[in-house]
């Protein structure tokens, strides 16, 4: 897996296996912390100490279809190649958090790639649990001890808001899926056009 | 921001569903997509990405869904077709690039593209005709 996201969308696809019923999902982008922070956590069935000691073994699994599961040790490799590590943390019966830190500029570290793309996969699943999502982006200011530059950006929705306002229509339904296609798409744009604003923002400040 | 926007807009997609919903049920098509590590490693995020552009694309009215690793991870990304009163049927190995054609010949003109399937699955039991060959 080359992008981030796509270790995302597996470590989701762990809480739906886990019937998991509310998912989070937290994604910050801190520039002056140097530091990119992932952390999923769920309500599914949780795990215990031997479990947990376990899942970062690749040749662990609980499913019967095939006897290896790479998801956690996969991005616990990405990490920790990145300057960052991979913390469980669970009990049985109260759920999952992972948690994931990379160093934000760290050559090694992958690219988040392709959000969007991710949370619709997830969204579609069957019997896919809500998720509240949280995609915030700390910008330092310019120079970096100048506040005035600094950005904070965030997208964030909670799909139990959207299931309500769908009064029974499931997220797959054509109609409902080409909408949300295109929401994701552009809460993740807007996000990243923070960059390409910045030289006009100092620019027009007249620095 | 999209948010603000979502709360007006999921109104107009409401009703626009509700509308759509006879048809729906009458020609219901599902389209579902392996999505476990196996998937997604091998580009199966991509082939649903492709699917929902190609059935826009299109105009047809078909649920894409995404499930777990089903076990044959060497013919991931996975793709089923289900239609009503039609054996379920499995695509192996469907690259984004291969959708327009599946979407063509599966779904408007009614022919299953024999040299992708990899199985099938009739009224709930599932045919040996078709042996996966891992």
């Amino acid at each position: 897996m080359l992008e981030l996201a796509l270790h995302v969308l597996d470590i989701l696809r762990n809480a739906v296996e886990a019937g998991a019923t509310q998912v989070a999902l937290t994604i910050i982008e801190d520039e002056p912390a140097n530091r990119l922070t992932l952390t999923i956590t769920d309500n599914g069935r949780g795990m215990d100490d031997e479990t947990i000691r376990r899942a970062l073994n690749p040749f662990y699994t609980t499913r019967r279809t095939r006897h290896v599961g790479l998801g956690l040790p996969l991005l616990a490799a990405a990490a920790e190649t990145a300057g960052g590590g991979l913390m469980i943390r669970s009990r049985p019966g109260e759920g999952t958090t992972v948690e994931t830190t990379f160093g934000l500029d760290h050559p090694d570290r992958q690219p988040l790639g392709d959000m969007a793309a991710t949370l619709l996969a997830f969204l579609l699943a069957e019997a896919a649990p809500d998720l509240r999502y949280t995609h915030r982006v700390l910008r330092t200011g310019f120079p970096a001890d100048n506040p005035v530059f600094a950005q904070e950006r965030e997208f964030a929705f909670n799909t139990a808001a959207i299931r309500a306002e769908l009064e029974g229509l499931p997220l797959n339904h054509p109609v409902v899926a080409r909408w949300l296609a295109e929401y994701l798409a552009e809460g993740e744009r807007e996000l990243k056009e923070v960059e390409h604003n910045e030289p006009g923002a100092v620019e027009g400040a007249g620095v | 921001m999209p948010k603000l926007k979502s709360l007006d807009d999921l109104k107009r997609v409401r009703e626009e569903a509700q509308q759509s919903l006879k048809t729906r049920l009458d020609t219901g098509t599902t389209i579902i997509v392996g999505m476990g590590t196996c998937g997604i490693a091998a580009g199966a995020r991509d082939t649903m990405h492709a699917i929902l552009t190609e059935l826009a694309a299109r105009n047809i009215d078909a649920h894409v869904t995404t499930v777990g690793c089903i076990g044959q991870c060497v013919k991931e990304p996975l793709v089923d077709i289900e239609q009503a009163g039609q054996p379920r049927i499995t695509y192996g190995n469907v690259k984004p690039e291969m959708v327009s054609r599946l979407i063509e010949e599966h779904l408007i003109n009614n022919r299953p593209i024999e040299e992708w399937v990899v199985g099938r699955l009739e009224s709930n039991v599932a045919s040996t005709n078709v042996a996966p060959t891992v």
